[in-house]
């Protein structure tokens, strides 16, 4: 059987495995990913078959962790290092920042930095502080990383297969609050390009764009929007460093109205970039501003407020109409 | 010169390393104990308490105390009235003998499991709660006890210990700051610059690990390969282990190490050797990881029923002083438990407040927005 109704979280795991079985090069390490297969079990059950030297469960320590996978990627191997939570990860983002990201470069190329950092993100789980947040601008805005986000068991999958096989270090952001939505996962299918959007929903008014946790979301947006005669678009990003801008752009070219959505703040978040860029390129396409849709300038919110400043429906519907007023 | 006895500040019986005196035990001197998990009373050569009753009594108090609102809290989270609760199960001797040892001048700055610790400095259990209902991030003004907010990421707080103790030798005052950290936190590098900044600057700190023994699912030993107490050597200041479930022993341990930081010696490690008994928050399964013949043994070091046996034995404590604790805990609960039901959901514009000091114009553009989409849904405008 080649195609399962997987989790997200299983998905990964799969994808995991068979990266490990595959290529005696790649590793596993971070707090807590062996016996206990990590606080949500994505590792679960590597440590038994693979072992302690191949899955590590490391110190205590998010820079000790990520520093000592770039010194494993110089001697050849593959670390799929593991961030327990996303608030957790800036222990390690000198590592990332000054280090991991900028080092084939200062090498002129002759080094390559295969390793990719796993961070569990976003919120909708009723976590306490730190244990929500979506800074995937503050990776993306770094040179030398590629940073993507999957949205449902089948990319989970098949980009975790492409991110562990790029030379390149990726950071792979997981929708926490998806881990356990299941779709079909083909294992054997032939993958699209790491890197380019897909769209889940077509439509001719307006494009949603979005990515990870927020896709689910902009597909319902879509449905209800269907139920009062709008036909809504809905793209995928799937990668926030390179984007897709080619195909934001032929669906923007094509329904003349963009909203984009993320769980991040707005301010200087993705959706700035997408839409400056996409200003630039489809000025005279465009039938309204682009719009966004997002986080405020404001600490993620302890979790009784969460459902307030995450984007919902009813507020992806607002933006929806605000653009279709124009 | 071991690290155990640059520890003793007091010179009395600093020599005597080994070697029992006065018909009493002596313990593993490489294990600050002064009261057996029996509930014998024994010697160490370095540090003693001399506590009157009443005291001894106030100590067993707190813990039972302690204990009962930790396992109110944990019931609270089952019952869906907390969305996680970290238990100090286990640790009430850690923390109470390390509070108490603390002056009202003195500062802490805890992890996000220091209950005891709280109670010692007098916060309002409730406003421990608050963050763990998911109604605010701290939740209580830390100058108002001395008691900073509990930190999660973790070994932070030590560098702020380190820094604010800076603070307190440049303005000439005689407390002292403890922190409070993990055995798993100790790997990380915060920690680690925190050892480096209060050795060097000699601050007025005293790093008080909890060696749990484990970090969720990861045994010490996944952090280190020699006993924590011992890196303190390696920057210069002194390290000590303590029995952490004798609440004697760790207040001893404590004063002498905040005296001495008072005067101006300079950083102290306590390593107390404790156990956490529970998981390691409501949302972990130590049976994936842990053998339940390891939480057995040290149940039977259990830091509450010792001083018990010791209270009962010595006669300073009579059966009515057990049966009034005992309505007060049971109180105590019922209060905890009907102060988190009433504690009501944040205004949904608490997401907009405090954020700047001193204000911030998208803050303000972005607060009016949210009112006014809000308030379109009460004018039935909202879908
Ligand atoms: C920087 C950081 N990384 C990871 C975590 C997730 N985490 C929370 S508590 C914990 C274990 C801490 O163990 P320890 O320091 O021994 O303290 P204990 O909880 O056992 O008291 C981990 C890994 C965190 N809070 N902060």
């Amino acid at each position: 059987m080649t195609v399962q109704k997987l989790p997200i979280a299983k998905a990964i795991n799969e994808s995991l495995r068979k990266a490990m079985e595959n290529d005696p090069k790649v590793l596993i390490m971070g707090e807590d990913v062996g016996k206990l297969g990590g606080v949500f079990r994505v590792t679960d059950g590597l440590q038994k078959d693979f072992g302690e030297g191949r899955v590590i469960d490391t110190p205590l320590a998010e820079s000790g962790i990520v520093g000592t996978a770039i010194g494993l990627a110089l001697r050849g191997y593959r670390p799929v290092v593991e961030i327990q939570f996303d608030g957790f990860v800036f222990p390690a983002y000198d590592q990332i920042v000054t280090q991991l990201a900028k080092m084939h470069a200062r090498a002129l190329g002759k080094i390559k930095l295969p390793v990719v950092i796993r961070i569990p993100y976003g919120g909708g789980i009723g976590a306490v502080e730190h244990h929500s947040e979506s800074p995937e601008a503050l990776f993306a805005h770094v040179p030398g990383l590629k940073v993507v986000s999957p949205s449902n068991a089948s990319d989970a999958y098949w980009m975790m297969q492409q991110a562990i096989q790029s030379d390149d270090p990726i950071i792979y952001f997981e929708p926490k609050r998806r881990y356990w939505d299941k779709s079909e996962v083909d294992t054997e299918a032939i993958p699209g390009p790491l890197h380019k959007a897909r769209t889940v929903v077509a439509g001719s008014d307006l494009t949603l764009v979005a990515y990870g946790p927020m896709v689910k979301v902009c597909v319902e947006a879509a449905a209800a929007a269907a139920e009062e005669g709008k036909s809504i678009e809905v793209l995928d990003l799937r990668s926030m460093s390179p984007i897709d801008f080619d195909a934001v752009q032929a669906s923007v070219e094509k329904t003349r109205r963009l909203v984009v959505v993320h769980e991040a703040p707005v301010f200087y978040g993705a959706g700035a970039e997408i839409a400056a860029r996409i200003t630039e390129r489809s000025f005279y396409h465009l039938e309204a501003p682009v719009l966004r849709v997002g986080g405020y300038h404001a600490p993620y919110p302890p979790a009784r407020l969460e459902e307030e400043y995450l984007p919902g429906l009813d507020r992806v519907l607002d933006a929806v109409d605000r653009s279709l007023a124009y | 010169m071991t690290v155990e006895s640059t520890a003793a500040r007091k010179p009395r019986r600093s020599s005597k390393r080994t070697g029992s005196s006065a018909g009493k035990a002596v313990a593993d001197p490489q294990l600050v104990q002064l009261l057996t998990p029996e509930g014998q009373r024994v010697e160490h050569p370095d540090y003693d308490v001399d506590l009157t009753p009443e005291e001894l009594r106030g100590l067993y108090r707190d813990m039972v105390l302690t204990r009962r609102f930790d396992a109110e809290a944990t019931a609270l989270q089952r019952q869906g009235e907390l969305g996680l609760w970290a238990s100090l199960l286990g640790q009430e001797a850690a923390q109470i003998g390390s509070g108490r040892a603390l002056r009202d001048d003195d500062y802490v700055f805890p992890t996000y499991r220091e209950h005891g610790v709280a109670w010692c400095r007098g916060v309002n259990p409730t406003n421990l709660l608050g963050m763990f209902r998911g109604v605010n991030h701290g939740g209580w003004d830390p100058n108002s006890n001395n008691f900073h907010l509990y930190t999660i990421v973790i070994g932070s707080q030590t560098l702020h210990a380190t820094g604010y103790a800076m603070g307190v030798a440049k303005d000439g005052a005689d407390s002292a700051v403890i922190a409070y950290f993990g055995d798993g936190a100790s790997s990380q590098g915060d920690v680690a610059e925190s050892f480096t900044f209060s050795a060097v600057y000699n601050a007025p700190v005293v790093f008080f690990c909890q060696n749990n023994q484990w970090a969720i699912s990861e045994p010490t030993e996944k952090q280190t390969r020699v006993p924590l107490y011992q890196r303190a050597q390696g920057y210069g200041f002194p390290g000590i282990r303590v029995d952490g479930n004798d609440v004697l022993a760790c207040l001893a341990v404590t004063r002498s190490a905040l005296e001495r930081a008072r005067r101006g010696e300079g950083p102290t490690l306590i390593e107390a050797f404790t156990y956490r008994m529970g998981a390691h928050t409501t949302s972990d399964d130590p049976t994936k990881y842990r053998a339940d013949e390891e939480r057995e043994a040290w149940e039977a070091k259990d830091p509450i029923l010792r001083l018990k046996t010791y209270l009962e034995n010595e006669g300073h404590a009579d059966e009515a002083f057990f049966t009034s604790l005992e309505e007060e805990s049971e109180t105590l609960g019922k209060q905890v438990r009907e102060a988190v039901r009433a504690m009501p959901d944040p205004d949904r514009m608490a997401i907009f407040e405090n954020i700047y000091a001193d204000g911030h114009a998208l803050v303000d553009e972005e607060r009016a927005q949210f009112a006014a989409y809000q308030a379109s849904f009460a004018d039935g405008e909202g879908k």
